[in-house]
């Protein structure tokens, strides 16, 4: 099944000819309209009219997420205020957010994207859709409602949190579509469990699950203990949001990447030098339609493969491989990115002074916990009780506040976390991603 | 008239507090009173010792937090109702207790209950005027 047929299945020919024609007319919109862009590119001594195969691609220079963060807020928009019709944003390392603005068109591609991605898993018009993902800046939501939407199923708000209610919500609605994180879903199915509801008495077909990394094991035991089919979904607020790849029913194996609108290429992180087919290296992307915030060769730090081999759906675009990795220290906690620099400055900002702290990650529940180890030296040291305490709060709040993560801190003596050549190791993720 | 107590930080797990004994027993510290007040993470453990100097840099060398902090030690008779007429006393006065512990004197008749205000000067001066027996320092160490 299809939702965009002759584009999905676009002979790999004619596909390549569309994204020449989409790249050229996205190199020149950004060099017209981005100042970065133009300055960047007149660095790298190439013009836009240079741009004349696909491979041309490589002598353009790469995006960072840190130039996203320099552009704060609107610097790297190519479209004007004016035709800017929604705007979204990740959390940023000192408090401030990467920003996405998104036209008209945008948004028109970014639900067909959806849509395609929701029929790829399997859903169609007539199923009730449980929308798990959060609803806010974060582009989880809002990504999956208009694809929802697009498509023609029912649609439920849900956005995250109340576990109960989601769970009563999903039995009385009869939803056939649960759309989350994957973790959650097994979170709900042990608080399922608890209230004596059994998935298997529900009418959910279909979970469609992303935000953060996860395996073919929690993929089984995802399967079996919420009785649906667990499809993989990947996305990036930086290059859209949710419903950049997906795997697709008939095959589960690898994510379609919506190749008419997205350039993937896959490099090594060190040398910046593409790897060959089928190799491990990160995942970096090229917008080709995208108006209000087009990205030239966007390094999304994610680590995965590549394969254009036909698939047993159909469709034509290539495929990635379920992220194994991270090419930097992003941390991603129930689907929030988190860099140990964010929470470093946190710490800075209230101490005052070069924090010695150990972020340790675990999954417990099924749920990710973060406690953040904060050394107490003798400018932290108090000898009463509440003024450490509210030490502790004071950094989990704002931690909470700035990084919208729930966290545990606790101090802990000097010297208990280990340092090695002077540099301290800063996270432990016990999480077993198997 | 204030008593230098040593505050030293400790994570609320097992073997803390007797490495710590072990740390002021090998340095031949007398410990003249303690307290310990925890919460499910942490303890802070406070100690009047003999020689304070000594105590903080061993605990120091040991890699334990440590800071000095001004309490206030006063003498009562040691029968029903000697702790009693201070608190109401610093009640009526309006001083804010952060935290005490007290111990009994040796041989004598007397305790000694150890006090951490919040303005320390304010009520050393209160307690003299009222006529309670606020101890000095050097006497307590030696106690």
């Amino acid at each position: 099944m299809f939702y965009n047929e002759d584009f999905e299945t676009l002979p790999r020919q004619a596909l390549e000819a569309l994204q020449l024609k989409r790249l050229k007319s996205t190199v020149e919109r950004v060099y017209l309209h981005v100042p970065f862009y133009r300055q960047a590119l007149d660095k790298a001594g190439i013009r836009p009219e240079q741009i004349k195969t696909l491979e041309d691609l490589q002598k353009l220079p790469f995006t960072y997420k840190q130039d996203m963060r320099d552009s704060y807020p609107y610097a790297l928009f190519a479209a004007r205020m004016d035709d800017i019709v929604r705007i979204h944003a990740s959390s940023g390392t000192t408090g401030k957010p990467t920003v996405v603005g998104y036209t008209r068109k945008d948004i028109d591609n970014w639900s067909e994207l959806m849509a395609r991605s929701f029929v790829s898993a399997g859903v169609h018009k007539g199923d009730i859709i449980h929308n798990a993902y959060g609803y806010g800046l974060f582009t989880g939501g809002l990504g999956a409602h208009y694809g929802a939407e697009q498509l023609g199923a029912s649609v439920i708000p849900m956005s995250g949190g109340n576990t109960k209610k989601q769970i009563m919500i999903m039995k009385d609605f009869g939803s056939t579509v649960l759309t989350c994180t994957p973790s959650y879903s097994l979170y709900m199915a042990e608080a399922a469990q608890e209230e004596g509801i059994d998935f298997k008495t529900l009418n959910l077909r279909v979970g469609i699950f992303g935000a953060e990394p996860w395996s073919e094991s929690m993929r089984k035991e995802i399967e079996e203990k919420l009785n649906l089919s667990a499809i993989d979904i990947y996305g990036l607020s930086e290059i859209m949001g949710p419903g950049v790849a997906i795997e697709c029913l008939e095959a589960k194996s690898g994510l379609h990447i919506w190749e008419d609108h997205f350039l993937p290429e896959i490099i090594n992180p060190e040398t910046g030098i593409p790897v060959a087919e089928g190799e491990k290296g990160e995942l970096v992307i090229t917008t080709i339609t995208k108006e209000g915030i087009p990205l030239i060769r966007y390094r999304t730090r994610d680590i995965t493969s590549i394969t254009y081999e036909p698939c047993a759906c159909g469709r034509t675009h290539a495929r990635i491989a379920r992220m194994s990795g991270r090419s930097d220290d992003m941390l991603i906690i129930r689907g929030v990115n988190v860099f140990p620099s964010q929470i470093e400055s946190i710490l800075m900002e209230i101490e005052g002074v070069e924090p010695h702290y150990l972020l340790i990650v675990d999954r417990k529940d099924n749920l990710d916990t973060l406690e953040v180890q904060v050394e107490v030296d003798e400018q932290l040291f108090s000898d009463e009780v509440k003024h450490l305490q509210v030490l502790a709060l004071t950094i989990e709040k704002e931690i909470k506040d700035l990084l919208s993560v729930t966290c545990k801190v606790r101090l802990v003596e000097p010297k208990t976390i280990t340092r090695s050549e002077g540099k301290a190791k800063r996270v432990v993720d016990r999480r077993e991603i198997r | 008239m204030k008593v230098e107590q040593i505050s030293v930080f400790i994570e609320n797990k097992s073997g803390r507090l007797a490495e710590i004994a072990r740390i002021l027993g090998e340095a031949g510290i007398n410990i003249r009173a303690l307290s310990l007040a925890d919460t499910s993470d942490f303890g802070i453990l406070r100690l009047i010792v003999n020689d304070r100097e000594t105590a903080k840099q061993v605990l120091k060398e040991k890699g334990f937090t440590v800071s000095k902090t001004e309490v206030v030690a006063i003498e009562v008779p040691d029968r029903p109702g000697g702790l009693s007429n201070i608190l109401q006393f610093l009640d009526q006065e309006n001083i804010n207790v952060e935290y005490m512990y007290a111990f009994v004197e040796r041989c004598g008749e007397n305790a000694v209950i150890i006090f951490r205000f919040d303005e320390t000067e304010r009520a050393i001066k209160a307690l003299v005027e009222k006529g309670f027996n606020v101890l000095e320092g050097e006497r307590l160490y030696q106690m």
